[in-house]
């Protein structure tokens, strides 16, 4: 693992500054400093071309189309800790914040944005290849799979912030399924954030690399602990190779001080599949980039999201689909319920490009709006170069419907009750596309929290 | 049982019930007929507390409770149940877990114990084979794809689990065939026992002639123009609603 030497905290804001004011200017200057201490490292090229990105690009104010409606220049606004070396959570901790199924996943802890290897558990030798990621783009046997992987997300994100976790790159980690081989178990990924001490930015980086006719299943979650202020800002970069599977869960469940910036990118690099679902609650601002990049004829890809929110909790999915090739087929379905003062966003894009004829790409969205004041912009965008395509794409925006509460409520189930039924009904066509039996239930049970159903 | 005195009720801005009184004992069928637009279904909305439905004048009594100030869900814990003519469809529920649900409220608003899945599903086998239930409805969506007969069907097989005191069945053989609406009404005499009560709202006589009425009534224009037994019935099947219409405007 990474040698304790080599943790950043150390060289990089070793004096908490106060970054109100010049936040952007102070990370600059920092990591300006961290690179030129790193010029050894297998990393330091991609790094300082990130640098350099994010110098240019700044981060994204709302005259950005793509974050129109997010506003995450105003998070910049506050005093951050970053990175540090001490790691003050214990075993105990995070014991308490282990999901469901886990006795029987490899678990793979990141504190703060940095790998945690005395928490993370690989449950059998030999199911998968697990390295720093500094360590592999060192590696004779996979520096060739991070050179010509590592940072493939920055292509499809054209502002600063993909860039600052590339510059920031530390302390990440390297998944490796070998061709052929059905990981057994699951990787549940956990993105802890610490916040006892104060404010802190994360911003954990990972590449998980499926070789050819591999399988794997992946469950992402992130927890924040304490009660000031997190932000992470996370870039996980998944390639699956020819005839190879992969299944990822995103789940969301952080608390009201709790923002981040989460970006999943799929590089589909031969004929093979990709399933996704993302499901969303509670959180304060919440971006989701999702991007799936089908480079090879006959790929298929599924995408779901769901999302639930209360209060001022803002959620933001991005997504995009990119067919470079013919034959591919990629189905598209965001459901979402907004209450309160909650605001969405959702973001769909297809390109088809001119070589990938026969597309088939669908695309839905779909929300209901409990309040008058929760809201949603939702926006489909297709941009088609090739001529023999199906696509489609369609948006709802509705309310509760009022018979079907009363069809519920005369047969003597509270109005409570009532919108919890109706609620999970309306996401069980999301729902039902988790297929990890454990993370299922466990996410039927949040939503029965979540809508304060009293009947079990 | 139940006992409506000079119902008024309106929705929007058109009054729709003009004064309706009505009776109803344990172990007594009634029957509410007329033609459409009479108010019938009206009367099962406002009984079953459907919003919009605003109440101007009289009241009704349940079991000597005002029903009117109960909310939909305490109506149906105290035991009014209401046949929908047009069942909800809703994908992503599932027909047993709505019932089981429902079943599990009303025991919580009558002071018992929730059924555990053992007891619930002991109580589901024993009403489906009295209903003539399949299973394989139950672990569908709700009414999602399920014809007339066996929404309708569905319907009695809630009030069945549910055990109600008075069970409203709102233009139950509508769209139904004769098959259909025998099973429907041997559900229901099924149900039937000397403590509850059904009443029967129907545009059609044949019905009754599978759930047999101890009265009949006609609604006609917001009010009971004309009461009488099984016979009534008969005759307005025989002369249709004109006759009743030409001695209103005697």
């Amino acid at each position: 693992m990474a040698s304790p030497d080599e943790r950043p905290g150390d060289q990089i804001f070793r004096h908490k500054a106060n970054l109100s004011m010049n936040t952007v200017e102070n990370i600059k200057e920092q990591l300006n400093r961290f690179n030129a201490d790193k010029k050894e490292s297998g990393l330091h090229a991609i790094r300082q071309n990130a640098f350099l990105q994010f110098d240019k690009l700044g981060i994204p104010g709302v005259r950005h189309e793509e974050w129109k409606y997010t506003r995450i220049n105003a998070l910049f606004n506050k005093e951050f800790r970053f990175p540090y070396t001490e790691n003050n959570l214990l075993r105990n901790d995070w014991q308490s914040l282990r999901l469901p199924g886990a006795d029987d996943a490899h678990e793979l802890v990141f504190v703060n944005g940095i790998f945690a290897p005395e928490l993370s558990t690989l449950r059998t030798a030999g199911d998968l290849v697990l390295l720093p990621l500094e360590e592999a783009a060192n590696s004779e046997l996979y520096a060739k799979i991070v050179a010509s992987n590592l940072g493939h997300s920055s292509r499809y994100a054209k502002d600063g912030i993909n860039a600052l976790n590339t510059a920031w790159m530390y302390g990440g980690v390297f998944v490796h399924v070998p061709e052929k081989h059905e990981a057994a178990h699951p990787v549940y990924i956990y993105h802890i954030t610490d916040t006892r001490q104060g404010n802190v930015l994360s911003q954990p980086r990972s590449l998980v690399h499926l070789g050819r006719a591999a399988a794997l299943k992946v469950v992402e979650t992130f927890l924040t602990i304490g009660s000031q202020e997190s932000f992470t800002n996370q870039v996980i970069e998944l390639i699956v190779e020819e005839d190879a599977r992969l299944e990822y869960y995103k789940i969301q469940n952080d608390g009201a001080h709790a923002s981040q910036v989460s970006t999943t990118h799929v590089r589909q690099t031969g004929k093979s599949f990709a399933h996704t679902v993302t499901i969303s609650f509670n959180g304060n601002l919440v971006r989701n980039n999702l991007n799936i990049v089908m480079e090879a004829p006959h790929c298929e890809s599924h995408l779901y999201g769901l999302y639930l929110l209360k209060g001022h909790s803002h959620i933001d999915n991005h997504t995009l689909v990119d067919n470079v090739q013919p034959n591919c087929y990629s189905n598209e379905l965001y459901k979402g319920v907004l209450d309160e003062h909650a605001t969405g966003v959702f973001n769909g894009k297809i390109f088809v490009r001119q070589d990938a004829q026969k597309t088939n790409a669908y695309q839905s969205n779909k929300n209901i709006l409990l309040s008058d004041t929760a809201n949603i912009n939702t926006k489909p965008q297709l941009e088609i170069f090739a001529d023999d395509v199906k696509c489609s794409h369609g948006c709802t925006i509705g309310s509760i419907d009022t018979e079907a509460m009363f069809y519920l409520k005369s047969r003597g189930i509270t109005e409570k009750n009532a919108r919890y039924l109706l609620m999970h009904a309306f996401a069980e066509d999301v729902l039902e596309n988790i297929k990890l039996p454990a993370i299922r239930s466990y996410v039927d049970q949040l939503i029965s929290e979540l809508l304060e159903f009293d009947l079990l | 049982m139940l006992k409506i005195s000079n119902l008024h009720a309106r929705i929007e801005e058109k009054q729709i019930l003009k004064g309706i009184n009505l009776d109803i004992k344990p172990g007594e069928v009634h029957a509410i007929m007329g033609p459409n637009g009479s108010g019938k279904s009206t009367l099962a909305s406002v009984l079953a507390g459907r919003e919009h439905f605003e109440v101007t004048e009289g009241s009704v009594t349940f079991d000597g409770k005002d029903l009117l100030e109960l909310a939909p869900e305490e109506r149906a814990g105290e035991g009014l149940f209401l046949a929908f003519q047009y069942p909800v469809e809703i994908p992503g529920l599932t027909t047993t877990n709505f019932i089981k649900t429902a079943v599990n409220e009303v025991r919580k608003y009558r002071g018992q114990e929730p059924l555990d899945a053992v007891g619930f599903l002991k109580l589901m086998k024993e009403k489906m084979s009295l209903m003539e239930m399949p299973q394989s409805l139950l672990s569908r969506s709700l009414n999602e794809g399920f014809s007339g007969g066996e929404k309708k069907r569905n319907e009695i097989f809630q009030m069945a689990m549910l055990e109600p005191k008075l069970a409203i069945l709102d233009e139950t053989d509508s769209g139904l065939d004769i098959d259909a609406i025998r099973i429907v009404a041997n559900g229901v005499n099924r149900y039937r026992n000397e403590n509850n009560a059904v009443l029967v709202i129907t545009h059609y006589q044949r019905l009754l002639d599978y759930i047999v009425p101890d009265y009949v009534h006609v609604l006609y224009n917001g009010r009971i123009v004309k009461s009488g037994t099984r016979e009534l019935a008969l005759e307005l099947e025989e002369k249709g609603y004109d006759f009743i219409k030409n001695e209103v405007a005697v």
